[in-house]
């Protein structure tokens, strides 16, 4: 029967595992963490362990990085185990070894599983990652499974406790939004005796580094208290992932306790602690947290800047959502944010200012929080007492960083009032002076900044007193008047110096909000009025210059290739472009100010859009003047907008090419239709006049006009496939389903084949009490039509043909049999069968291969669907199912 | 056979845009005794029909300046000329519309000579009436109109009041297809013209009743799609 040709359209069923098996490679890997309470426990070798249990049950695995630190046990088990072999770096002279991380991932086949040891270890300079936790996680993402070790030191929420109990700080910790990737935590516990026992057996050795921090950790205090933590840890953990699968809300935003925390962050490294703090609070309570940070008029020294943005840092890798807000008033802001954000608890550290700097500024931030918080919770936690300074601190930096010119004008304009007091002192008396002095001060302090309003008081108050106080040329005050006089003025001078000053830093801060808004403004106006995609670009990245003072580069995805934009004043290196392709695959940032290769010279961002990266934005300012918070921000705002313009390219050239498409195939169609109408029209006359030459003078069946007639009903039927294949294709085929008779169907469909039947003996085999059942009759009877001649034409003549008919009501259906005793069909290609151009190996076959094509479009418009077997007896069966419902009563009268 | 033997002989009027087509109907129908006129494009051909006024009209559906539909409907304003549709294989709505619009039948391309003939008979047949028949006679079958009776062999045939109105109207359009609306039309009434079933059910207990086998019905015809036809030419 039918087989396949050649078969050059891409089977669809394979395609569509193919895509499955993408889909599995591209899931994200399984992550287990072998836990302990400090070195020594046995990780490396319960890992090891497991490991080999892997390689038995035959599991595709690959030890990535494994200290042995020389012990014997844990060589022993590694011997045997495939080891990836070493990247050596060249540090500062020294050859250190790391994980080969790019040969890893480029190992065909990948592994299943690899093992990587100590999760919290930081790679050296010059790897792709500064820790190689996230080397885990791009191995995750590329769908590895991953076995790793770690001890409770190590988790960044638990390294204040582990201080507080050891002494010794931790430096290389994994943020706990990584730990909770982990999909199974397998706890190696072990009792401080036995411990110290493996301790004195050697069994345990320590890396030269860590054999400092050995007398702190292995006491026996300690140890208890360690292994308590890595306890309740875990424990926590498990408490934690039982809640998740109980909670039976299908909305997973809805925390279970309806509390979300606000932490208060500012420039002081004990925000650390407060983050921390919270980050276990929340997680305790189940609750979500933000880290708000509230910006003053104040400005900070760029240290403090810097640390202010770290602790930030800290609480979005620890899981916080992060809000920056301006305001004088610290205390309102908090509040504010708090009742935005439907917060229920605000978390701030305790005061470490001096009472009186309090007492000025209206009572210390928890008195004014207590306040005003309403229904909110005010936690306060005492801030450890660590190498800060506290106080008010003065920006010594920032008074001397004024302009020169600014204090020019400052002893400019004092020493022409003095000048001009000098004259008119005599007619109006020094306390008028003090009333311009005082005036003097108020016009400079609109003009000059803090610190040079503050100088100009001092030195005019200074002046004053020495010129035209008596006695005068003295700093001596002698009556009490001019000292209250001077005090006032000192007073009025020094405020009023810093109320302006204040002033202008909100003014200050308001035209940078507007420049930002402007500058946003702008893009977006650009990019619409942008004709092209070009002139958008262009556009877009010349903005981007003149706003970040830098260099930048916009790289296109087009297909599987990023294509650097000509408009781009920033060229991407060899190097450069790396980070780009690491920023556009994972859709994140990467380069510098960045965790990921961030040694690189530009900023990385990709411009991702409902998950799909369209391509990458790159910054590059000169190194000494980074970009600040707010202004990342923007950048990304700038990428968003960006994203939207390639979105919007890519899917007009989508439709583009759509278009284009359907108008090739409308063309084709008429084409088709066109030749097919002309062909009709002559065929119609040769037929008819075959028809009644072959009727009129031929009893006989070998007679030309007969011959004539035969071949004249198979090029019609050539004709009209194609048409017919057209109109399933096109979707112009509409079935007109109505009540249908099976031996009506029969009847019609014999009629027009009788004669191609003649050598095949048939038996018909439709109840005579078959109900009646919905079909296009017109459909139907082609769809017979051509399965019996397919018999005819596939089989041997003399064999039989079946033809059946029936009901299935227990599965409601109509079913149609066309059996034959020709040489049956393979298996292997019963699938194809009713593939377009598919025709069977017999030479002798006629016809374009389309007849099947058309009879299972024909089924399954009319909702029901062609099966092809194998006849119990040899040869091949084609079933048709149709749906059955039967229909309503039919009044007898 | 050919009714040429009257005095004047019968004309017919073909309308269809094919040359070729246009020819082997004048080569057959001239060889039937008839006479033809042509007209290659609709308004031509309504021109013709209203000042020739020929005996019947052949008439394609689908002709370059008007659809054959609305021929048809322009023609039938005015003119009860019998009209037999040519139309291609598959195109089941148009032959539909054109039935209820006024058409007497249809013919299928590529048809066979003997057939156009047979239908042009059936068509003129109609057109002339020859007196009201009160007794049908088909193979075994009698029907007295009269009566209301039916035998097959001689023995009486008990129809239900449906059978036999369904039975009457397809005599009544003898050799001729009567759409499936048409018969639910005037056997059940307006508003059941949609009730295929009805129809299938009572044809299939009309068939077990009257023809010799009734799963290959010799007399009550199904034309696929479109409706029944009373035939006994073989």
């Amino acid at each position: 029967m039918p087989a396949p040709a050649h078969d050059r359209r891409p089977d669809p069923d394979a395609l569509l595992a193919s895509f499955q098996r993408e889909e599995k490679r591209a899931r994200r890997g399984s992550l287990k963490i072998f836990f302990g309470m400090c070195p020594g426990v046995g990780k490396t070798y319960a890992m090891l362990r497991a490991a080999q249990q892997e390689q038995k049950d035959g599991t595709d695995f690959l030890v990535g990085i494994v200290e042995t630190h020389g012990r014997a046990e844990t060589e022993t088990l590694l011997a045997g185990l495939p080891v990836l072999p070493r990247k050596q770096i060249d540090y500062r002279g020294i050859q250190v070894t790391e994980m080969d991380l790019d040969a890893l991932l480029a190992r065909q086949p990948r592994p299943r599983l690899v093992l990587v040891d100590e999760f919290a270890h930081t790679n050296a300079e010059g790897s792709r990652h500064p820790k190689r936790y996230q080397d885990v996680v791009e191995l995750l993402d590329a769908g590895i499974d991953i076995f790793t070790t770690l001890n409770v030191q190590h988790v960044e929420s638990r390294a204040d406790a582990v201080r507080q109990i050891t002494g010794a700080t931790v430096h290389e910790t994994v943020p706990d939004s990584v730990f909770e990737l982990a999909d199974q935590i397998e706890l190696i516990d072990l009792t401080p005796e036995a411990l110290r026992e493996r301790l004195a057996e050697g069994k345990v050795y320590l890396a030269d580094r860590a054999r400092a921090a050995a007398d702190g950790f292995f006491k026996d205090t300690h140890l208890t208290a360690l292994r308590e933590l890595a306890l309740r840890f875990v424990a926590e953990r498990v408490e934690k992932r039982l809640r998740e699968l109980r909670a039976t809300s299908p909305l997973k935003t809805v925390w279970r306790s309806g509390e979300r925390l606000l932490v208060a962050i500012g420039p002081s490294p004990s925000s650390l602690q407060l983050v921390r703090w919270t980050r276990r609070m929340a997680a305790a309570q189940g609750a979500s947290w933000i880290a708000v940070s509230v910006e003053s008029s104040r400005a900070l020294l760029p240290e403090d800047r810097r640390r202010r943005e770290q602790n930030l840092a800290l609480a979005s890798e620890l899981g916080a959502e992060i809000v920056i807000t301006h305001d004088e008033n610290i205390a309102a802001a908090l509040v504010r944010v708090a009742l935005q954000n439907n917060a229920t608890q605000i978390v701030v550290g305790q005061s470490r200012n001096p009472r009186w700097l309090d007492f000025v500024r209206g009572g210390n931030l928890v008195d004014r929080l207590l306040r005003i918080s309403g229904p909110i919770d005010i936690y306060v936690v005492p801030a450890e007492r660590l190498a800060e300074k506290p106080g008010l601190r003065i920006d010594w930096q920032a008074a001397f960083h004024a302009p020169a010119r600014e204090y020019c004008d400052v002893l400019t304009t004092v020493g022409v009032l003095t000048v001009v007091s000098w004259f008119i002192v005599p007619y109006t008396g020094y306390l008028s002076v003090g009333l311009l002095y005082l005036l003097a001060v108020i016009v400079l302090s609109l003009r000059v900044g803090r610190w040079p309003v503050l100088a100009a008081g001092v030195l005019s108050a200074l002046t004053w007193n020495f010129l035209f106080i008596p006695p005068l040329f003295t700093f001596v005050i002698s009556k009490f008047e001019d000292g209250m006089m001077f005090a006032t003025y000192f007073i009025v001078a020094l405020v009023s110096g810093q109320l302006t000053g204040r002033f202008r830093a909100q003014a200050r801060h308001e035209r940078l909000r507007e420049a930002r808004a402007t500058a946003l403004f702008h893009l977006t106006q650009a990019l619409s009025a942008a004709r092209t995609l070009d002139d958008a670009v262009f556009a877009a990245l010349r903005q981007a210059d003149d706003i970040f003072g830098a260099k930048t580069a916009l790289l296109i995805a087009d297909n599987d290739t990023l294509t650097a934009h000509f408009a781009g004043s920033f060229t991407v290196t060899e190097k450069e472009r790396a980070v780009a392709e690491w920023a556009w695959r994972h859709r994140k940032k990467a380069g510098r100010f960045t965790d990921t290769l961030p040694s690189s010279e530009g900023f990385h961002l990709p411009l991702v859009r409902d998950d799909t990266a369209h391509g990458v934005l790159v910054i590059s300012v000169p190194p000494d003047t980074p970009l600040t918070l707010a202004q990342r921000e923007l950048a990304e705002s700038f990428a968003t907008q960006l994203a939207l313009v390639l979105e919007r390219e890519q899917l007009r050239a989508v439709g583009e090419r759509e278009k284009l498409l359907a108008e090739s195939d409308k063309l084709h169609r008429a084409l088709l239709d066109g030749v097919s109408h002309e062909l009709k029209t002559p065929l119609a006359v040769l037929g008819a006049a075959a028809e009644t030459f072959a009727t009129a003078d031929a009893p006989t069946r070998e007679n030309p006009a007969g011959e004539i007639r035969t071949a004249t009903r198979r090029l019609t039927r050539l004709v009209t496939n194609p048409l017919d294949q057209t109109r399933l294709e096109s979707g112009v085929l509409k079935p007109h389903l109505d009540w249908s008779d099976a031996h009506d169907l029969v009847n019609a469909a014999l009629d027009g084949v009788r004669e191609a039947l003649v050598s095949h003996p048939l038996e018909t085999a439709v109840p005579a009490d078959m109900p009646l059942f919905r079909a296009d009759a017109a459909l139907m009877e082609q769809v017979i039509a051509n399965l019996l001649l397919n018999a005819a034409l596939h089989t041997p003549s003399g064999t039989p043909i079946f033809l059946a008919a029936g009901v299935d009501t227990a599965r409601a259906r109509v079913f149609f049999t066309v059996a034959d005793r020709g040489p049956g069909l393979p298996a292997a290609m019963r699938e194809r069968l009713f593939q377009k151009f598919q025709r069977g190996d017999a030479a002798r076959a006629g016809g374009l291969g389309l007849g099947l094509s058309i009879i299972r479009g024909f089924v399954v418009a009319q909702g029901g669907e062609v099966v092809a077997g194998e006849n119990p007896g040899g040869g091949a069966v084609f079933t048709i199912y149709l749906p059955f419902t039967a229909h309503s009563n039919v009044p007898t009268e | 056979m050919p009714p040429a033997a009257s005095t004047a002989p019968v004309e017919i009027l073909i309308i269809d845009d094919e040359i070729q087509i246009r020819r082997l109907l004048r080569i057959t129908l001239e060889a039937g005794g008839y006479r033809v006129r042509e007209a290659e494009n609709a308004s031509l051909g309504l021109n013709e029909a209203a000042v020739q006024r020929p005996d019947a009209i052949i008439l394609d559906l689908s002709l370059p300046d008007m659809s054959g539909l609305d021929v048809l409907r322009r023609l039938r304003e005015w003119s009860h000329t019998p009209v037999l549709i040519l139309s291609v294989q598959g195109d089941e709505t148009a032959k539909i519309a054109a039935l209820d619009a006024g058409a007497d039948d249809y013919l299928t391309k590529p048809f066979d000579g003997g057939e156009l003939l047979a239908r042009v008979r059936v068509l003129l047949r109609r057109a002339r009436p020859a007196g009201e028949v009160s007794i049908a006679t088909f193979g075994d079958v009698q029907v007295d109109f009269t009566r209301r009776t039916v035998t097959k062999a001689g023995a009486d045939v008990h129809l239900t009041v449906k059978e036999y109105a369904l039975l009457r109207l397809l005599l009544q359009h003898r050799g001729k297809v009567v759409t499936h609306r048409q018969l639910l039309r005037d056997i059940w009434g307006p508003g059941h013209e949609e009730d295929t079933h009805y129809l299938r059910v009572h044809m299939a207990n009309l068939r077990k009743k009257i023809e010799a086998i009734a799963e290959q019905p010799a007399f009550l015809k199904t034309e696929s799609g479109i409706g029944y036809r009373f035939t006994d030419a073989g």
